[in-house]
């Protein structure tokens, strides 16, 4: 595989995983989308210090999985605490913040 | 001789100040009367003080004290002043002593009045004394402007006190208006002159206008202009119509106002700018013609009138005219001088005529009758006054009168004269008529218990007595205070005046000494008293003028407030209202509406940072 190809996937990636947050209704989907640009962002990172021989950029990968990982901890966590509340999981639901 | 100037102003302007700011004292009605009246006794004592050196053989020089009011960067600044001369100090004096006088005898006489609204009562008292004083001691035009407008207020408040009544309103309104017709014309030749001269200041418009700094077109109209306004103020025809209506108003306020001292004012700033009115022929001119004209309307009006108040009313008018055309005719001294035992006796009148108000309880002279006994020193106020207005020796008004008319004389203006003698005559004949029927003569209300009024009422009348029989004296002081030469007059004009008013009187005494007997409106003089009942008919004119004003212009001018100008705000709020009735529908608090924003607006970056 070249480097454009492999940013091709990553966009591909970004493009599915922001229709999926725009699109999705449920609140663990749209994580999971939210999640599939994270991974899309990384490997574009990763492709551009590959293929540039940059380690900084391997190294920064690894801190977003790192990120990632706890952001999605978080998510999940308001999540769960949404979902206590009946029927709140849906994101339309979720409109408190229209003030 | 500043501290003392700005005492006089003080005064009233303190005694204002308290009664206004302290609801408690306004609403207790006679401790806030004993204010207004200490306020004028502080001014009446600093006028009087202020006024003393003037009437020296050697009096001081005129003094001005100016501060910048407003600083106009290229051209001069705008003073504050006071002029303290003569003829200023001296009309203070004047102004302050009726004023004192006036509010003394409101004391007895307003007593029937509420607490609350006495206090009202006397806070304008003290607004209007302020205002006049400050109107006789101003150094400028625009600042006389100011307190004649302040003045004007003052009336209106006071002609208006009783503003339940719907005449009282309607007078006061009539008053406001007329004067404000005429003050126009004034505010136009304060801008006139001032455009000319640059300059606000008397001293300096004297100088200027002396030198030829001054467009004659410019001079001439800006004195037009204020001529304007003294005719508003004092009553001139045609916009004499205020003067009888304003009889509505409490009856010391009449005496004050409508007699002694607002009515004073435009003849005052006439005599203020006689050295204007020197070099404008022309209006000098329209200036003592229809002061003759107003002297001879006035007295006409007053012969037919059985209103006490009114016929005082219609007199004044007449009197004004008489200072006018003194003023018009280049006699300002003698105007001065009739103007301040004008003021004295004229005041006295309407004391008196109060006093029989308040015995009788009604305006209406045929409804009065046999005062003299019942009534002794309210009768001999009324008489000494008559005697004064009538001009009948040795009371302060023939002198006055006979200056007057050798002004006129000395002016060679020879028709003029025989109209103003004619008219002495006529005035000696409507206050005998007045005199003799209500104070003599046998009417309805004369089987009525009347008695003279208390203390507080019968001491102003009484003092104010003095001058009016005897400021006759006064003529050279007076003469001195203007600065005016002295003038000796031929010997056949006080022989004139003389004649003219004892036959008057006498024509009054033959018609009118049975007492209860009107001139019957019937034979070939019926139309000509019918007219004079109806006073000419002028009035109907503003009427009809201030209906179609008010019906045509100002609703057309109603309309285009509420609809243009308001409009156009009201279309702004309503426009933002919708507008954010329709864009508060983005912030729905949904999260992804807000992401389809974020969305685009990369989009947008992006085909901003590499598409275009």
């Amino acid at each position: 595989m070249t480097a454009p190809a492999l940013l091709l996937v990553a966009s591909a990636l970004f493009s599915i995983g922001l229709f999926g947050v725009l699109a999705r209704r449920h609140a663990i989907a749209v994580l999971l989308s939210i999640e599939l640009m994270f991974n899309a962002v990384n490997l574009a990172v990763v492709t551009v210090a590959w293929s540039r021989g940059w380690l900084a950029g391997v190294v920064l990968a690894l801190f977003g999985i790192a990120i990632t990982v706890a952001e999605i901890a978080v998510g999940l966590a308001l999540v769960l605490l949404a979902s206590r509340m009946p029927g709140r999981v849906l994101l339309d639901e979720l409109s408190e913040l229209d003030g | 001789m500043l501290p003392l100037a700005l005492t006089v102003l003080a005064g009233p302007l303190g005694a204002l100040a308290l009664i206004g700011l302290v609801p408690p004292l306004r609403r207790s009605g006679r401790p806030a009367a004993f204010v207004a009246i200490a306020g004028t006794a502080v001014a009446l004592m600093a006028a009087a003080a202020l006024a003393a050196p003037f009437v020296t053989a050697a009096p001081p020089a005129p003094a001005a004290f100016e501060l910048v009011w407003m600083p106009l960067g290229t051209v001069p600044a705008i003073p504050f002043g006071l002029l303290v001369d003569g003829l200023s100090a001296s009309m203070a004096v004047l102004v302050a002593l009726v004023a004192l006088l006036v509010q003394v005898y409101s004391l007895a006489y307003m007593a029937g009045e509420p607490p609350s609204s006495l206090g009202r009562y006397f806070a304008y008292h003290a607004l209007f004394a302020f205002a006049m004083l400050g109107l006789v001691l101003a150094h400028n035009l625009l600042q006389t402007y100011v307190c004649w407008e302040l003045v004007g207020l003052g009336s209106y408040l006071l002609i208006g006190f009783w503003f339940d009544r719907p005449a009282a309103g309607r007078a006061a309104l009539k008053a406001f208006w007329t004067t404000r017709l005429g003050d126009v014309g004034f505010a136009l030749g304060i801008v006139v002159l001032w455009s000319a001269a640059g300059t606000f200041t008397f001293a300096e418009l004297f100088a200027k206008a002396s030198s030829g700094a001054i467009a004659g077109g410019a001079l001439t109209l800006g004195m037009l202009g204020i001529y304007a306004g003294a005719m508003g103020k004092s009553a001139q025809a045609p916009l004499h119509v205020w003067l009888p209506d304003a009889m509505e108003g409490p009856t010391p306020v009449s005496a004050l106002i409508h007699a002694a001292t607002m009515v004073a004012a435009g003849v005052y700033l006439m005599i203020r700018v006689a050295p204007l009115l020197a070099l404008t022929p022309a209006v000098a001119e329209a200036v003592f013609v229809i002061g003759v004209a107003t002297a001879l309307l006035g007295a006409s009006m007053a012969l037919v009138e059985r209103d006490l108040k009114r016929i005082l009313a219609h007199s004044t008018v007449s009197q004004l005219g008489f200072m006018m055309a003194a003023v018009g005719s280049g006699g300002a001294a003698a105007a001065y001088f009739h103007l301040l035992t004008h003021g004295f006796f004229k005041a006295l009148l309407f004391l008196a005529a109060g006093s029989l108000i308040h015995a009788f309880h009604t305006n209406d002279i045929f409804s009065m009758g046999r005062a003299v006994r019942a009534m002794p020193v309210t009768s001999a106020c009324f008489a000494a006054g008559a005697l004064a207005l009538a001009g009948i020796l040795p009371a302060s008004g023939f002198f006055s009168k006979d200056e007057v008319l050798a002004a006129v004389l000395a002016g060679g203006h020879p028709v003029g004269f025989a109209i103003l003698v004619g008219t002495a005559a006529l005035t000696a004949f409507y206050i005998g008529r007045a005199l003799l029927i209500a104070l003599v003569g046998a009417g309805s209300g004369a089987s009525r218990e009347a008695h003279d009024p208390p203390p507080a009422m019968t001491a102003p009348m009484l003092v104010l007595a003095v001058p009016a029989l005897a400021f006759g004296i006064a003529g050279p002081t007076v003469s001195r205070l203007v600065a005016a030469p002295e003038e000796h007059a031929p010997v056949v004009v006080p022989i004139l005046g003389t004649l003219a008013a004892l036959g008057g009187a006498a024509a009054a005494w033959v018609a009118f000494r049975r007492g209860a007997l009107e001139i019957r409106a019937r034979g070939p003089l019926a139309p000509l008293i019918r007219a004079l009942e109806r006073r000419w008919y002028l009035d109907a004119p503003f009427e009809w003028g201030y209906r179609v004003l008010h019906a045509g212009v100002f609703r057309g001018i109603a309309w285009l407030d509420r609809y243009v100008v308001d409009g156009a705000v009201n279309a702004l709020a309503w426009g933002t209202w919708g507008a954010a009735g329709r864009l508060r529908a983005i912030q729905n608090g949904r999260v992804q509406d807000a992401l389809y924003a974020v969305a685009a607006g990369l989009v947008l970056l992006a085909w901003l940072a590499w598409g275009a």
